[in-house]
């Protein structure tokens, strides 16, 4: 079943062309990483397909629904910053607010929404920690809690913005690992932005890579090829496969490295 | 200490806002706005002398101002932060101006303290009905609010995905928050705002890891601590606000004393 189709959409950001006259088609039960340098859109695409920001042309349509902003097919988590705000309020109220979030009232819920809080906790393995105020829990931990919070609802496809920024690499494994376990119980098609392809190689049944306003969308060994990628850089590249991991390069410069840095 | 007319007005008064303070306040620093309680107290004094000095009420003026402020606050939102300069700079300002009106208004020297300290023990009936309409109407639409308000505070970008207008939402808010501070003014004065509005809130905070408990404490706490800061005055014939601020500070520091044994 199609979960996401992109008819040929123009989306623009400040100013800028960040898609340009792209198509993909998504099924259910996909879990596609989303790479591309940076600024090639992995945020915006996001957004545009939250309604967030309307496409200059094109249609994008969720689950045959298309220009709804506040989709309840569509489970998101955002791109953490810094610690926000809240941090002395244990883990199982931050998830709850989500809830009916959007809706106007005092924040109850009752027994029956309750229990799918503490079910979308279980999904995570959160249960325990959940009890202990953000403050206290490790960027890993914390990634866990929006997991549950994005699973809410119920949600059909997931949007997960990169939710590797900042972890290190075996909690960076952790994550995938879970997203894959979570996401394949429950059937979702996910979207998971990344930096770098090679922690996700297990783990993805796609790619969808972005640059120069254009993309890609295939198994690894169809997107991660000289000609594919050359074009959505705009300038030639190399692709060097080495023990099971694979480097794009541009010349002798590794790429994803190098756009990790001028991220810093 | 019942049986005097002022003191029942005093505990009436004092318990309202209170109890609207410590609510408001507990959403304000889990919103990490404490300044803003501070900011629309200050610009509200502006207001209140102002107020007098065309001859209306300074509680007129107080509200009228501290909305306003309020509501501009809100819908400018995050293109204020970072510009502490900027908003010192007004804050300074309002207090500068209001010294001006109040200089222009010779005779009314005791309406600077009352203003800027609180004057608890004089406040009248109809002060009584204003800040019960006040408190009535600022808990009512906090209530309405609340759900979308905690989203927005803790996962903006989320509940703008869900559909939410973070705008709409943190400019009626702070409409609240400033209702909620002229009010304070009241009891407080100008320069001790922030005694009720945030000290209860972060003692909660400090004290329960759950929201709905802490919105109740906070309440609870900023009550407890008027009540019996009155009383105090009422016993050791020094000011009500030096009181407050007394306990509410003990109460902030004992409660930090026992979250940080408890880690």
């Amino acid at each position: 079943m199609e979960v996401l189709r992109l008819d040929r959409v123009t989306v623009s950001f400040r100013g800028r062309r960040v898609l340009d006259d792209v198509s993909l088609t998504v099924d259910q039960n996909q879990f596609i990483g989303v790479l591309g340098p940076n600024g090639a859109g992995k945020t915006t695409l996001m957004r545009a397909i939250l309604g967030l920001i309307p496409p200059d042309a094109g249609k994008i349509s969720v689950l045959g629904q298309s220009g709804l902003r506040g989709n309840p097919d569509i489970g998101y988590m955002p791109q953490v910053r810094s610690a926000g705000t809240g941090q002395r309020l244990c883990g199982r109220d931050f998830v709850a607010i989500a809830h009916g979030g959007h809706r106007w009232g005092w924040p109850r819920l009752d027994k029956r929404q309750w229990q799918e809080i503490d079910r979308a906790l279980e999904l995570v393995d959160a249960r325990e920690l959940a009890r202990r105020p953000l403050m206290e829990l490790s960027g890993g931990q914390r990634q866990r809690l929006l997991l549950a919070q994005a699973l809410i609802g119920s949600p059909r496809l997931l949007l997960l913005d990169e939710p590797l920024i900042s972890l290190d690499p075996r909690h960076q494994h952790g994550v995938i690992e879970l997203v894959r376990q979570v996401s394949k119980q429950l059937g979702i098609t996910v979207l998971f932005s990344a930096h770098e392809l090679n922690p996700l190689l297990p783990a993805i049944d796609q790619v969808l890579y972005l640059g120069h306003g254009q993309l890609a969308l295939g198994t690894v060994d169809e997107v991660i090829q000289p000609e594919v990628l050359s074009r959505l850089y705009g300038a030639p590249i190399d692709v060097v496969r080495h023990n099971g991991r694979i480097f794009v390069m541009s010349g002798e410069v590794d790429v994803e490295k190098e756009e990790h840095y001028h991220d810093v | 200490m019942f049986e005097y007319d002022f003191m029942q007005h005093a505990l009436i008064a004092g318990g309202i806002v209170a109890l609207l303070a410590g609510v408001v306040g507990y959403f304000l620093v889990l919103r990490g706005q404490t300044f803003a309680g501070h900011a629309l107290s200050h610009v509200g004094f502006a207001g209140a002398t102002g107020a007098v000095l065309i001859g209306l009420s300074p509680m007129g003026g107080l509200i009228a101002v501290t909305l306003a402020g309020g509501m501009a606050m809100g819908y400018f939102g995050d293109r204020l932060q970072g510009s502490d300069i900027a908003i010192g700079s007004v804050l300074s300002l309002s207090l500068g101006v209001g010294m001006l009106f109040l200089h222009f208004y010779t005779s009314y020297a005791t309406q600077a303290t009352a203003l800027l300290f609180g004057n608890v023990l004089g406040v009248g009936t109809d002060t009584l009905w204003w800040l019960g309409i006040m408190a009535l109407v600022s808990l009512v639409v906090l209530a309405c609010l609340a759900r979308p308000l905690l989203f927005i505070s803790l996962q903006p970008e989320l509940a703008e995905a869900k559909g939410v207008s973070l705008r709409l939402v943190s400019m009626l808010f702070l409409a609240i928050v400033a209702l909620a501070t002229a009010a304070s003014v009241q009891i407080v004065g100008v320069l001790l705002v922030f005694t009720l509005m945030v000290g209860p809130g972060a003692t909660a905070q400090k004290l329960t890891v759950r929201l709905g408990p802490g919105i109740l404490l906070a309440a609870l706490i900023a009550l407890a601590e008027t009540w019996l800061g009155i009383a105090l005055a009422y016993f050791t014939d020094w000011p009500t606000s030096f009181w407050i601020t007394a306990l509410s500070a003990t109460a902030y520091m004992l409660a930090s004393l026992q979250a940080s044994r408890n880690t």
